[in-house]
């Protein structure tokens, strides 16, 4: 009987204790396209991520529409013709720290990460692996990484007409501020 | 003991499955709900001949050349109208984001125009909602030709017309947008004292996406009060059906139409030709956008 107590006693301790999350609403993410006949530039500044960092667990989610660029009539063509934000109006990773254990969030320093899981963009799932640095500061943890994608990978038509005028990999920038929830 | 920690074990294991999900919970429970503005209610500023309620953005300047041809029923000796051409080009700049001005030549009477159009309300979902986009447009002609008849004192505001619009659009889905166009023209100098100087007109205008960039707009406009029985020249409704192809920096538009001017004034209350008699004039539009100026606190590409 006791030992029932005590099996209950630790099993809910373990399913309720949520471990500390870290959140931002307001992180920035921006690609780039660089060919020689044009250069795009995406900026987003809305991006929404939460960090768990007793399980290592990221999740990243941001609107399409928020992606801002200098020419307002690629800013249309991109969301009305290549990513069809009407369709596809989010796009989301969820992923988990693989070296949690080399993180150290007592501690104010950088950690090299390597971070795991999904990328989805346009209802396409890819796995990703991306490396990234920890920035444990007082009062939150900063995330900052760079990867690239292939715009086919995520079925995004580009016509041969303007082929030359995107990049075939686009390299992304994520740099997230997080604070406590 | 043993059998206790194995089923504790056993407990811990799809919490950690779960824990993702969880987490994206937490972004969507906090969020606030947002409003969403429409865009691209149509490919460019024209559904056919008339306005649209689209705008040119801040900075942008946008180089249209419209050209009409002659009309199809004018037989193989003018081959079928492509051998008479009427041109306007105008240049076509976005002050602000809601505030657009543009300037023309055409050679439909050697008429110079200039004309604003203010955004007023911009459709919208979500937090704020608004059922249609309208925008206000207004106009002013002046036709350059030499008097006919010099014996006579002609003042220059003779030479005048205006041209007024609200322009009401809905993009209802994805595909397919409509507008409203109530117009109002008024003509300094008219023909004869029969022909109305003022004349009121409704408009209505669509577009349906036929690919991604491509569409297919229609153009009618009702004109009210003109009555053919007594005015000095007979005036028919003018409605244009036509093809929007979009590539990169450009808009073309194919269009037939009865209408040989192509600015509110000429088409709105000078369309001298019928559909049914095959007075239909081939033309088409082309529009390149040019960014002059990149909006502040937009992203400098490097």
């Amino acid at each position: 009987m006791k030992r029932l107590i005590i099996l209950s006693l630790l099993t809910m301790l373990v399913l309720s204790a949520s471990g500390q999350k870290y959140m931002t609403k307001s992180g920035f993410i921006s690609f780039v396209s660089n060919t020689p006949m044009e250069d795009i530039k995406g900026d987003n500044n809305q991006v929404a991520g939460v960090l768990d960092i007793s399980t290592g667990d990221m999740v990243f989610q941001m609107l399409i529409k928020s992606f801002h660029f200098e020419k307002t009539l690629l800013e249309e063509h991109f969301n009305e013709n290549y990513m069809e934000s009407e369709k596809f109006p989010k796009a989301s990773f969820k992923g988990k720290i693989t070296n949690l254990a080399s993180v150290d969030f007592n501690k104010n320093g950088s950690y090299e990460v390597l971070v795991e899981g999904d990328l989805t963009i346009r209802d396409v799932a890819k796995k990703m692996s991306v490396k990234g640095i920890l920035e444990v500061v007082t009062g939150g943890v900063n995330a900052n990484a760079k990867f690239t994608i292939t715009p086919e990978d995520f079925n995004i038509k580009i016509p041969s007409v303007v082929r030359e005028n995107i990049a075939k990999t686009i390299e992304v920038t994520v740099a997230m501020k997080y604070a406590p929830v | 003991m043993k059998q206790a920690f194995a089923v504790f074990l056993l407990i811990l294991l799809p919490t950690g499955l779960h824990a993702q999900d969880d987490l994206m919970d937490l972004l969507n429970e906090n969020a606030k709900p947002e409003t969403v503005f429409t865009t691209a209610t149509f490919k460019s500023t024209r559904i056919m001949n008339g306005h649209s309620i689209e705008r040119m953005p801040m900075g942008q300047l946008d180089f249209r050349i419209s050209h009409r041809f002659g009309t199809i029923n004018s037989g193989a000796y003018e081959f079928f109208g492509l051998d008479q051409s009427n041109m306007h080009f105008g240049l076509e700049y976005g002050i602000t984001d809601w505030v657009m001005v543009g300037i023309g030549r055409g050679s439909y009477e050697k008429t110079f125009d200039g004309f604003v159009k203010f955004s007023v309300l911009r459709q919208s979902s979500g937090a704020k909602t608004m059922p249609v986009s309208v925008s206000v447009f207004s106009s002013i002609a002046v036709n350059s030709l030499k008097w006919t008849d010099t014996e006579r004192t002609n003042y220059f505001s003779s030479r005048l017309s205006y041209a007024s619009q609200i322009l009401i659009a809905r993009k209802i889905s994805q595909t397919f947008s409509f507008q409203l166009t109530p117009s109002y023209v008024h003509r300094n100098l008219v023909p004869t004292e029969l022909d109305p100087n003022d004349l009121f007109a409704v408009g209505a205008g669509g577009r349906m996406k036929l690919t991604k960039r491509i569409s297919l707009n229609a153009e009618y406009y009702y004109i009210i009060n003109a009555d053919n029985t007594y005015m000095s020249q007979p005036i028919y409704n003018p409605l244009s059906v036509g093809v929007d192809i979009e590539t990169g920096g450009h808009v073309f538009q194919l269009i037939f139409t009865n209408s040989l001017g192509m600015i509110e004034k000429a088409f709105i209350g000078e369309t001298a030709g019928q559909w049914i008699h095959g007075d239909i004039h081939f033309g088409f539009n082309i529009s390149r956008v040019f960014t002059l100026q990149s909006k502040p606190g937009k992203p400098k590409a490097n």
